[in-house]
């Protein structure tokens, strides 16, 4: 009885999001008062709904209910109650449920602290949102209904996919569905603007937080995952560059494009179409991403032909909101776009670099991660370009913005001075120089070992640039005016970015790396740390068998760490998994993981790694996303500017809009 | 044109690419991608042993007796799925089983193979690609059957599922075996 009700509250949130889209819409062409003021209701009402749907299902997992196909597919008796909650989003049904549950927590947030915008413009912003979730819960109640009974009841489910049976796996993806449903509240204000022929630099600033929100969360699920991935896939890299990173991937490159420009749209009223076309961007890549993964059409060849109808309503969903988004902005558009001139040696222009290297940039990792398909289309057969396209490209689109990026902040908007910049950034261009001088005086090989060498002296440009520039504002700048909210969330993620970049070339660059066979007591030597093997014993968890080696690592004669690796094996699921066993530090991790049993004296194949400077990327993407957070806090976005027009007819022309930004 | 235009256009292209990929998956088998080696003599090659690059192994070491070669490499995620195939049906299929490790440095693939397990009999390694390019292999995984007269008798792109060894791998090796005898 109780999972009906969850299915009925499926249906009933699926009319209330119609409603949410057609009524408020409606009601801003017609200025209808009436029917604007349905939005805010509809959207508590839908939000309710999907609430309890949502509940009911985790109710379900929690009582093990296994007469729910879904449930009896995506657990068992023996498995641990913490993971029965994260096992609600263990596959695809359950997936799509927790998306919508989050764009309806997004949905409200928006809803709640939209009061001060104009009626006729939220009512649209609330109308475009609906819309997404309609389709969304459309899809669920037609193709994926996490509902359906399986009668007669199994007497015990199957089981959660071991690989996700982990803490980290338990809030990567809210955490991603966070970020990648975030970028829907830019683009709803895309939307609405084109829909209203308008664009207002006052809505566009109190988007602004919205957006570095939503991209802050995506950092943190992306680093996240790739964490994740480094631990648990027992391989000791951190990113793959395979289908399901690069739809994650994809919207945070254009979000990083699309955070940048809508500073400038808010500041100086430039850009207008760029903020409009990657905000479009950002959320189709993001719908494009969940998609992708969810319909497994990449990863694996036959789920999109498994069910037809699956494909077929994605596709047509796709096409209806990425298709008809892009004809309004290519339709409206000229009516909104435009703004301010700038000068060659300016800051527009730097950003608008970044914007065009983050976009290329994505639509490079789209070419890639589509390119299976396209070798079918041609007839080329399936094709996998692989890590070394993906690595090659994204060094070369990335190199621009590194060497830019100090140059940022010091360069003046509308017309700056390149040269006066590069006097205050001299001081620290001197020391990478002379970091690679000494490495190649030394010997050093500044090619393959060299690329160490070469991400320390980019780290440094960036980090120290950055540093350079805080303390110029410190210097220059009245006490209350150096550090706003906003201007640290800038500095602190641009950080963000010479931490990752120290923690991913020195990583690639010196990392050892060593298969070796192991009997017992024998040992492996790498630097000053030797990995004596003590042997591989059975242990027993809550819902699986392990084969549990033991590895001391000793430097000299004092045991710096000991680590348990382990190969389990779940109970419903017989291919083994591999559990690596990591000391963590700051400056190197120690990474040990069983391989295969061989001979008969107890030996193993063992693999164990010394990965220095590994947590820096990790490190990187937290102050990226702290950065992200700081700026959105900063109050200035809360505060409509003094006699800033609150338009209720839709033709306020677009130049009081931009006199408002600039004061 | 409107420039304003080119996104949407962009989009139409994914969008079209996308659709085809539902109608290709869905009509088409992927058993049915035709070769021209088919028939035709295997290309002659010699390539280092992944383990051991001292070594050789090439057409001539071959010869003899029929063999499955198996284009993988540790960068191919399809690989990943295609492996527990190989390692639960390999020693099913009677004959030699060579892998060829395509443009793949030999440390990660010996790390993909310790941590998967090695299905192989032999491994040959083509870190260039050059051999590949001769068999017309347009990417990883790649299976192809070759006759005891070095012939190529059957090609088969993406990974193996355990309905075309059923279906048509043991098939045909019964055959080649029996016309061995």
């Amino acid at each position: 009885m109780i999972p009906e009700l969850g299915q009925f509250a499926l249906i009933l949130a699926l009319l209330l999001s119609a409603a949410q889209c057609v009524l408020p819409i409606l009601g801003a062409q017609l200025r209808n008062r009436a029917l604007i003021a349905v939005a805010r209701p509809a959207v508590a009402g839908q939000a309710v709904f999907v609430g309890l749907a949502f509940a009911i299902l985790t109710f379900a997992f929690v009582t093990q209910d296994f007469s729910v196909a879904y449930v009896a597919q995506n657990s068992n008796s023996v498995l641990p109650w913490y993971y029965r909650f994260t096992a609600v989003w263990g596959a695809h049904e359950g997936s799509m449920l927790l998306w919508v549950l989050v764009l309806n927590l997004w949905t409200v947030a928006v809803a709640a602290f939209s009061r001060r915008l104009p009626d006729d413009f939220i009512a649209r912003v609330l109308g475009v949102l609906g819309f997404i979730s309609f389709g969304f819960l459309l899809f669920m109640v037609l193709t994926s209904n996490p509902f359906l009974r399986e009668l007669p009841m199994p007497a015990d489910g199957n089981d959660l996919n071991p690989v996700l049976q982990d803490p980290g796996m338990i809030v990567h993806p809210p955490m991603l569905y966070m970020g990648f449903v975030g970028f829907s509240v830019a683009f709803a204000f895309a939307i609405a603007a084109l829909l209203g022929g308008n664009l207002d630099v006052a809505w566009v600033r109190w988007a602004r937080p919205w957006t570095n929100v939503a991209w802050s969360f995506l950092t943190l699920g992306i680093a996240l995952g790739s964490w994740w991935a480094y631990y648990e896939l027992g391989w000791g890299g951190w990113w793959f560059w395979d289908p399901v990173e690069n739809s994650s991937f994809m919207p945070w490159l254009v979000g990083t494009a699309l955070i940048h420009s809508q500073a400038v749209t808010e500041k100086r009223g430039s850009f207008r179409a760029w903020t409009l076309l990657l905000a479009i961007f950002a959320f189709s890549l993001s719908l494009l991403g969940t998609f992708l993964v969810r319909s497994g059409v990449l990863t694996s060849v036959h789920s999109f032909a498994a069910d037809p109808k699956r494909g077929l309503f994605i596709l047509s969903f796709l096409a209806i909101v990425i298709g008809g988004s892009l004809l309004l902005y290519a339709l409206r558009a000229p009516k909104v776009a435009g703004g301010e001139p700038f000068a060659a040696a300016s800051r527009e222009t730097l950003l608008l670099v970044n914007n065009l290297m983050f976009t290329v940039a994505a639509a490079m990792v789209l070419l890639g991660t589509l390119f299976p398909m396209i070798g079918d289309a041609f007839d080329l057969g399936r094709i996998s370009v692989g890590p070394p396209y993906f690595g090659f490209m994204f060094v070369l689109l990335m190199l621009p913005v590194v060497l830019l990026l100090p140059f940022g902040p010091f360069v003046k908007w509308r017309s700056g001075d390149f040269k006066a910049a590069f006097r205050h950034l001299r001081p620290v261009l001197l020391l990478p120089f002379a970091l690679l001088l000494a490495a190649w005086l030394r010997g050093g090989d500044l090619s393959a070992w060299g690329r160490a060498y070469w991400g320390v002296a980019a780290s440094l440009w960036v980090g120290l640039g950055i540093v350079l520039y805080a303390l110029h504002r410190w210097r220059t700048l009245p006490r209350g005016r150096r550090y706003t909210p906003e201007m640290l969330g800038m500095i602190c993620a641009h950080f963000g970015v010479a931490l990752f970049l120290a923690g991913v070339l020195v990583v690639e660059a010196t990392s050892v790396e060593k298969d070796v066979r192991l009997a017992p007591n024998q040992s492996v030597t790498i630097g000053t740390l030797a990995f004596r093997f003590d042997g591989v014993k059975e242990a027993q968890g809550p819902n699986f068998r392990a084969q549990q080696g033991t590895v001391s690592v000793l430097e000299g004669d004092r045991v710096v760490a000991t680590l348990q690796p382990q190969k389990r094996v779940y109970a419903r699921n017989q291919q083994p998994q591999t559990e690596s066993a990591i000391d963590p530090g700051l400056f190197r991790d120690i990474y040990v993981a069983l391989g295969e049993p061989v001979g008969d004296d107890g030996a193993w194949a063992v693999r164990v790694y010394v990965k220095p400077f590994v947590r820096w990327i990790w490190l990187g993407a937290l102050f990226m996303m702290f950065g992200g957070l700081l700026a959105a806090a900063d109050r200035r976005f809360r505060r409509l500017p003094e006699g800033a027009p609150a338009p209720a007819d839709a033709n306020t022309t677009t130049a009081t809009g931009v006199a408002g930004a600039t004061a | 044109m409107n420039a304003r235009l080119l996104p949407l256009a962009g989009f139409l292209l994914v969008l079209a690419l996308l659709g085809f990929g539902i109608w290709w998956s869905g009509t088409h088998d992927l058993r049915e991608v035709p070769s021209p080696l088919i028939g035709k003599p295997a290309p002659t090659f010699s390539l280092p042993l992944l383990d051991d690059p001292s070594k050789s192994l090439g057409s001539k070491e071959l010869a003899g007796k029929p063999y499955l070669l198996n284009v993988f490499a540790s960068w191919c995620v399809a690989c990943r799925d295609e492996h527990p195939i190989l390692m639960r049906e390999g020693k099913r299929l009677g004959i030699r089983l060579v892998g060829f490790n395509y443009k793949d440095p030999a440390d990660d693939a010996r790390r993909w193979l310790a941590q998967y397990g090695n299905p192989y009999d032999d491994i040959v390694a083509d870190l260039p690609g050059d051999v590949a390019i001769d068999f017309g292999v347009t990417g990883a995984p790649e299976t192809f059957l070759v006759d005891a007269d070095g012939i190529v008798r059957y090609k088969y792109i993406s990974p193996i599922t355990p309905q075309v060894i059923a279906t048509e791998l043991l098939p045909r090796i019964a055959k080649l075996q029996q016309g061995a005898k």
